[in-house]
C-alpha cells in the first residue's frame, strides 16, 4: 500500500484581543477543519494553551519578585536563569507536541507553536491524504488546489 | 536581549513514528561544511546586528555614540576632577555614589539600546495569503467595514487594529510600526534616537529606568560640581577656582542644559507609566477625555501603583525574533525572489503549494531516476559563498539545505523526503519542482562540499519504492512542523 501525503493547506487560528493584550487565542472552531476533527478537541487544546500563556504573563508576587531581582542583580542573573515566562513556553512546546503526537497527527493535522509565528497566529497544518489504501491519515476530498498560489 | 533559545526550530530525527516535535534538540550525523546563515542576516527590517545576532540596533546609531561620549566625558571628568577634592574635603561616599549610579545608567543604557523593543515578525507567506483571502471575502458581503481594519473591543473601548503592509499583519492593540526601523513592534512607545532603537514592550523599562538614573546622575554631578567650586572658592577665590578646575565648567554646563531635557523626560514617562499610556497614545490623544466623555485607557489597572509595578517589575515576554537561530524556517524569508534560482524561495505559500503537488509528480521522477539524482545533488552543491545574488536577504536556496541547516540534515536522513522538506520548508528549492529542474546554471559547484553529495547518494540508491513513500509521509508531516 502506498502512503503519501501532501500539504492541502493551512488554517490560522488568530488572536483574540478582546481581553487586552494578553496573549490569547481564539476559542472558535475555524470550518474548514469541520471535517478533520471534533470541535471539543481543538477548543481544549486552545483554551488549555490560553491559560499556559495567561500564566506566563500573571503579574503576581513571583513575577514581581522576579522582576525586582532582576533588577537588583542588574539582570545578570538572566543570564544563568530562565524567566518564568520562557519557562512557561518550554511548558507550551511540549504540550503542543504532545498534542500533536496523540491527537493532530492521525487526523493529518499539524498544530505549529505559536511562538513560531510570532506569536500572531496558531497554524494548523492540514495534510491531505493522497493515498490508495490502508492510509494512516484520514482522508479527506480537500483540494491543495485552492492553496496554490 | 540574549535570545535565550525558545524559539529554533530543530528537528527530531525518529522515524518510526510520525514526528512532529518542533523544538528539540537533534544531533546531525554531519559535519557542517558551510556556514549556517543565521536569522539576523536575513532579517528584513531595517536594524543593524552586532556580535552575530546578539545586539540589534536601529540603522542610525550616531547619537547614540553622543549620548554615550556625553555621559563618559562627562562621569570621567567628575571622576577624575572633581572627586578627588569631594572626597577629601567631604566624604568618600561620593564617588562612591556617583560611581554606583554612573554603572547603572550605562548598564540600562545598554540594555535598551541593544536589546529587541519587541519587533513583531513579519507574517509568513502562507499568513499573508490567507488574511488577504479574508479581508477580499469580508468586503464582498453585504455590510463592509473599510478593508484593513478590524475592531476589537477592550474592556469596554472599541480598538482599532490596523492592518500594516509591510508586515502582512493586523497589528495588536498598541502595536505601532516605526518607519526609521521599518519594523511593527509591541506596545511601541517611540524611536528613540538618543539609545539608536526603538522603545517598546521589551525595553521600555530598561529606557525609563536609564532616564531615571541619568537624571539623578546628572543632577549628581551638578550638584557636586557645583559644591566643588564653592568649596574652593573659599579657598582661593572664585576666579582662580575655575582657572584650577576648568573641567567643572564643562561639567556644570553640560549638565544644566541636560537636566532639563531629562529630568524633564523622566518626569513625561513617569505620568505614562503610573497611567499606562505609550508616548504614541499620549501624543495622539488615544485615551483622553478630550476625544469623548466616555474615552478612557482600557490597558489600565486602575491604579498607580499596579500600573507602576506591571510596568517595571511584569513579565519581560523572550524576543519573537529569533535573531541567533539558523535560518530554514518561513518566518524569516518573506523577501522577493533576486534570481532565478530562488523563484520559489520568496511567498511560502508558493514554495508550499507548488511544491506540495509537483512533490507528487517529481516523486516518481526521483524515484525512477535515482541515477540522476546524485548529479543533481552535486549541482545544487551549496555554493552559499558562490551566489552573492541580492546580497541579504536571499534565502539560501543554492544549499540544498542539506548542508545549510543541520536541523534538516538528520531529517532528510536519508532520502526525498528531506529535500521534499527543504525546499517545500525553507521555500529551498534546489530542483525538485519541474521549473526548476532544467535550470541548474545558477547552481554550478563553487568548492561545495562533494563529500556531501556522495553521502547524499549514498542514501538514494538502496531505498525500496514503499519505504521511500512510508519516509516521505513522515517527511511531508515534517516539513510543516516548522
Amino acid at each position: 500500500t502506498r502512503h503519501s501525503a501532501s500539504l492541502a493547506t493551512k488554517v490560522f487560528i488568530q488572536r483574540d484581543y478582546s481581553e487586552g493584550t494578553v496573549c490569547r487565542f481564539q476559542t472558535k472552531f475555524p470550518s474548514e477543519l469541520d471535517s478533520r476533527i471534533e470541535r471539543t478537541l481543538l477548543e481544549d487544546t486552545v483554551k488549555t494553551l490560553n491559560t499556559y500563556y495567561a500564566e506566563a504573563e500573571k503579574m503576581g508576587g513571583q513575577s514581581y519578585m522576579e522582576g525586582c531581582l532582576a533588577c537588583a542583580t542588574a539582570y545578570i542573573i538572566f543570564l544563568c536563569m530562565e524567566t518564568h515566562y520562557e519557562k512557561v513556553l518550554k511548558k507550551i512546546s511540549g504540550y503542543i507536541q504532545e498534542q500533536n503526537e496523540k491527537i493532530y497527527a492521525p487526523r493529518g493535522l499539524l498544530l505549529t507553536d505559536p511562538i513560531e509565528r510570532g506569536m500572531r497566529v496558531m497554524e494548523v497544518s492540514v495534510f491531505e491524504d493522497r493515498g490508495s489504501s490502508g492510509s494512516s491519515l484520514s482522508s479527506s476530498a480537500t483540494s491543495g488546489g485552492s492553496a496554490q498560489r | 536581549m540574549l535570545h535565550l533559545g525558545v524559539a529554533e526550530p530543530m528537528r527530531d530525527c525518529e522515524y518510526s513514528q510520525i514526528s512532529t516535535r518542533s523544538s528539540t534538540p537533534m544531533e546531525t550525523p554531519f559535519k557542517k561544511r558551510t556556514p549556517k546563515r543565521r536569522k539576523w542576516q536575513a532579517f528584513p527590517g531595517r536594524n543593524k546586528f552586532y556580535c552575530d545576532g546578539r545586539i540589534m540596533m536601529a540603522r542610525q546609531t550616531g547619537v547614540f555614540y553622543l549620548t554615550l561620549v556625553l555621559i563618559l566625558v562627562t562621569s570621567g571628568l567628575f571622576f577624575s576632577f572633581d572627586c578627588p577634592f569631594l572626597s577629601v574635603k567631604l566624604t568618600p561616599a561620593i564617588p562612591v555614589i556617583g560611581g554606583v549610579l554612573f554603572v547603572f545608567v550605562l548598564g540600562t543604557l545598554f540594555r535598551t539600546s541593544f536589546s529587541d523593543p519587541g519587533v513583531l515578525p513579519r507574517a509568513t507567506p502562507d499568513e499573508a495569503a490567507d488574511l488577504e483571502k479574508q479581508i477580499t471575502n469580508c468586503s464582498s458581503s453585504g455590510y463592509r467595514p473599510p478593508p484593513r481594519t478590524k475592531e476589537v473591543v477592550i474592556n469596554g473601548q472599541t480598538v482599532k487594529l490596523k492592518y500594516c503592509f509591510t508586515c502582512k499583519i493586523f497589528r495588536p492593540p498598541r502595536a505601532s510600526h516605526c518607519s526609521l526601523c521599518d519594523n511593527c513592534v509591541d506596545r511601541f512607545d517611540h524611536h528613540c534616537p538618543w539609545v539608536g532603537n526603538c522603545v517598546g514592550k521589551r525595553n521600555y523599562r530598561f529606557f525609563y529606568l536609564f532616564i531615571l538614573s541619568l537624571s539623578f546622575l546628572t543632577i549628581f554631578i551638578f550638584a557636586f560640581v557645583i559644591t566643588h567650586v564653592i568649596l574652593r572658592s573659599h579657598q582661593e577665590g572664585f576666579l582662580s577656582a575655575l582657572k584650577n578646575s576648568p573641567a567643572s565648567v564643562l561639567e556644570v554646563v553640560v549638565c544644566f542644559f541636560s537636566v532639563w531635557s531629562i529630568v524633564g523626560l523622566s518626569g513625561f514617562h513617569t505620568y505614562l507609566i503610573s497611567s499606562n499610556q505609550t508616548t504614541n497614545e499620549d501624543i495622539k490623544g488615544s485615551w483622553s477625555s478630550k476625544r469623548g466623555k466616555d474615552n478612557y485607557n482600557p490597558y489600565s489597572y486602575g491604579n498607580i501603583f499596579t500600573n507602576c509595578c506591571a510596568a517595571l517589575c511584569g513579565p519581560l515576554p523572550p524576543s519573537l525574533i529569533n535573531r541567533r537561530g539558523f535560518v530554514e524556517s518561513d518566518t524569516s524569508q518573506p523577501t522577493p525572489p533576486t534570481n532565478g534560482i530562488t523563484m520559489y524561495g520568496s511567498t511560502q505559500s508558493q514554495s508550499h503549494m507548488a511544491a506540495a503537488t509537483p512533490l507528487m509528480q517529481t516523486e516518481t521522477v526521483i524515484l525512477t531516476n535515482e541515477g540522476s539524482l546524485p548529479g543533481r545533488t552535486s549541482l545544487g552543491g551549496p555554493c552559499s559563498g558562490a551566489l552573492p545574488l541580492g546580497g541579504q536577504p536571499t534565502p539560501p536556496t543554492s544549499n540544498p539545505n542539506l548542508s545549510s541547516d543541520s536541523d534538516m540534515l538528520p531529517l532528510r536522513k536519508d532520502h526525498i523526503d528531506g529535500l521534499h522538506h527543504h525546499h517545500t520548508d525553507g521555500g529551498h528549492h534546489p530542483f525538485l519542482t519541474p521549473e526548476e529542474a532544467p535550470s541548474p546554471p545558477g547552481m554550478l559547484p563553487c568548492g561545495s562540499p562533494v563529500g556531501h553529495s556522495h553521502t547524499v547518494q549514498g542514501f538514494y540508491n538502496p531505498a525500496s519504492q514503499d519505504s521511500l513513500h512510508e519516509d516521505s509521509v513522515r517527511g511531508l508531516v515534517k516539513l510543516s512542523s516548522v
